[in-house]
């Protein structure tokens, strides 16, 4: 087969805008799973609650769905101090996250899936947004602002919350928390505290990228379940708890599902992220920028 | 009881039940007892590796769905007796569940989770772009115009088939609870440092739950292309498996044989009234409030319940 430049660039572009997209998504697992070893892998049910409110306000008042993203992101805060506060009280003060905390988050994910099929059913909705439409030309070289927009906001997500992490008091409790918890019990700061915070802000990014997510591609709720392992294999490829990390994992991904789906096919491009998963689990568990 | 013992009184309430069926002129009971055995099948399956050994499987649509595929593939090549397809999706599913668990049991527990998961998709992917077995269309499997043994109809020898399967992975999961095994692998659940440290072959003993875990639930599937007569990927790997199996034994109790039993029972006997009666939407619904609120409030399920109950009576 004769690959053509136009056709290479093209999936670069590709691969790096959707790259950034997948470091949205990811970002949030990257504070919950890989710093605060709380495994939630009911994540995408929130990206995915972000992306119907995003449609309901768009739909109804034509707002842009990112602005409205970022406008509700404290709710989500206040969804995800709640969350882990029934996590924490059922499962991790009993020490029993391992099973029966894995198994919360499963069927919270389930439950929030199949009531979004209950009241928006199993239809496709997207958005309206005054950039949709638009796309870019250099050269041979496609921009569609429909994956431009959510990738610059997105890595200015990302890089806010690394900024965050390593420059503020709290962001440093929780780069602690990830490292020892008894040590900072013992220097008086309750980690239940901090994980709380941490855990809300993880939920509230992924209300964001759900907004990303709906501007990006139509909804559909059981499209959710693609990005737990999606997710995953971003942190575990990248490193777990580091957020540079995430960023280089998503990239990795985003390219190889972009080739994937340019040189095999579309329908050949879900096993990516799947098989990149196990590939790491078998043979480098620890990821590319791993501990 | 012994194992032997108890192997022999299952099969013989199995026959019976097989039996006593046969008065039933009531074509739907058949096809809803055929999913509710299948999901008993299931649980069972999940407890062997989920309960007595506590990693959790998202994967049991994969195990199902390869299951019902190898049959489809058999069916396609050499359509084969219905014993031969049974035993070889049972073999095949578990050569994948030894395969899952060589490659990811080394890890903590949950990278086993999340491998089970991704696999699910992986799997998905394939069959989807497999045009031999029917790829993303799906297949046709015609059930055979005689039916062996003296049954009216096919349902009648799928629902056979059903009973005596689910019989048997009680009587397996009973035997590996009750022998040397079972106590490895439950102090592999409790303590996993402190079982290696006593000299439990914990690796090995993760590897063969998962191994014969994967087998029984690809011998739930293998029936199932005959009982639709049609499969699609999205029906074999239907979400509802993998909640299902999860759920049914965290309700009915996660400890011993009985808990998935009556988990997958109950469970399953309500989803067939409600979707009857409602929809098969408030289905899952009904079965994911059921598993978070047990998990949350009720941790170790009815069989806790009992156990809680019969320790006052003493």
């Amino acid at each position: 087969m004769e690959i053509s430049t136009a056709l290479l660039g093209n999936a670069i572009i590709a691969g790096l805008l959707l790259g950034g997209f997948y470091a949205a998504v990811s970002v949030g697992i990257s504070i919950s799973f890989g710093m605060l070893d709380v495994v939630n892998i009911a994540h995408p049910a929130f990206i995915l609650l972000g992306s119907y409110i995003a449609y309901i306000v768009n739909d109804t008042m034509g707002f842009d769905p990112i602005v409205v993203s970022v406008a509700v992101s404290p709710l989500f805060f206040m969804l995800g101090m709640a969350l882990y506060r029934v996590y924490y009280l059922c499962f991790e003060k009993r020490g029993q996250e391992s099973l029966r905390g894995l198994a919360f988050f499963f069927g919270v994910l389930f439950i929030t899936e199949v009531t979004l099929v209950l009241i928006f059913g199993v239809d496709y909705r997207m958005v309206q947004t005054a950039y949709s439409e638009t796309t870019l030309r250099l050269g041979v070289l496609d921009f569609p602002l429909r994956l431009v927009v959510p990738f610059l906001v997105s890595l200015a997500m990302v890089v806010g919350v690394q900024l965050f992490l390593t420059h503020t008091f709290f962001g440093r409790a929780v780069l602690a928390v990830a490292q020892d918890q008894l040590a900072l019990r013992l220097m008086g700061i309750n980690p239940y505290k901090v994980k709380e915070r941490a855990f809300a802000l993880s939920i509230a990014t992924a209300g964001v990228a759900g907004a990303f997510l709906i501007v990006i591609q139509p909804v559909q709720p059981s499209i959710g379940r693609d990005f737990i392992g999606l997710a995953f294999a971003v942190c575990v490829l990248g490193g777990m708890g580091s957020v540079w990390g995430t960023l280089l994992g998503a990239f990795v991904l985003g390219f190889a599902e972009s080739f994937t789906a340019t040189f095999f096919g579309p329908s050949w491009a879900p096993a990516v992220s799947f098989g990149l998963l196990l590939a790491t689990l078998a043979f480098r568990p620890s990821g590319l920028l791993g501990r | 009881m012994s194992n032997r013992a108890f192997a022999l009184v299952a099969f013989v309430i199995a026959l019976a039940i097989v039996a006593a069926s046969q008065l039933v002129h009531n074509e739907y009971f058949f096809s809803a007892a055929y999913t509710v055995l299948q999901f008993v099948i299931l649980a069972t399956a999940w407890n062997i590796l989920g309960g007595y050994t506590g990693y959790v499987n998202f994967g049991s649509a994969a195990f199902f769905a390869v299951g019902a595929y190898s049959t489809v593939f058999l069916y396609k090549a050499f359509q084969p007796p219905l014993i031969v397809m049974i035993l070889t999706g049972t073999l095949v599913a578990g050569m994948l569940g030894l395969g899952l668990g060589y490659l990811t049991l080394r890890l903590r527990g949950v990278f086993f989770a999340i491998a089970s998961l991704a696999m699910a998709v992986v799997l998905f992917t394939f069959v989807v772009n497999w045009d031999y077995v029917g790829g993303a269309r799906g297949a046709y499997i015609l059930q055979p115009r005689e039916v062996p043994f003296g049954f009216p109809r096919y349902i009648h020898l799928l629902y056979a088939a059903m009973v005596l399967m689910a019989a048997f992975a009680l009587v397996v999961a009973r035997a590996i609870e009750t022998s040397t095994l079972g106590r490895g692998l439950a102090a592999i659940r409790d303590d996993e440092l402190a079982a290696e440290c006593s000299g439990v072959p914990t690796l090995r003993l993760k590897i063969f739950s998962a191994a014969v875990s994967g087998a029984l639930m690809g011998m739930a599937g293998t029936t199932f292309p005959y009982y639709l007569s049609y499969i699609e990927p999205s029906s074999a790997f239907g979400l509802s498996y993998a909640v299902n199996s999860i759920a049914m034994p965290l309700i009915g109790g996660m400890l011993s044989w009985p808990g998935p039993l009556i988990g997958a029972v109950l469970l399953g006997t309500i989803q067939q009234l409600v979707q009857v009666t409602v929809s098969s939407a408030w289905n899952l619904l009904i079965v994911g409030v059921l598993l978070v609120a047990f998990v949350t409030l009720a941790p170790n399920g009815i069989m806790g319940w009992v156990d809680a109950w019969r320790r006052r009576k003493h």
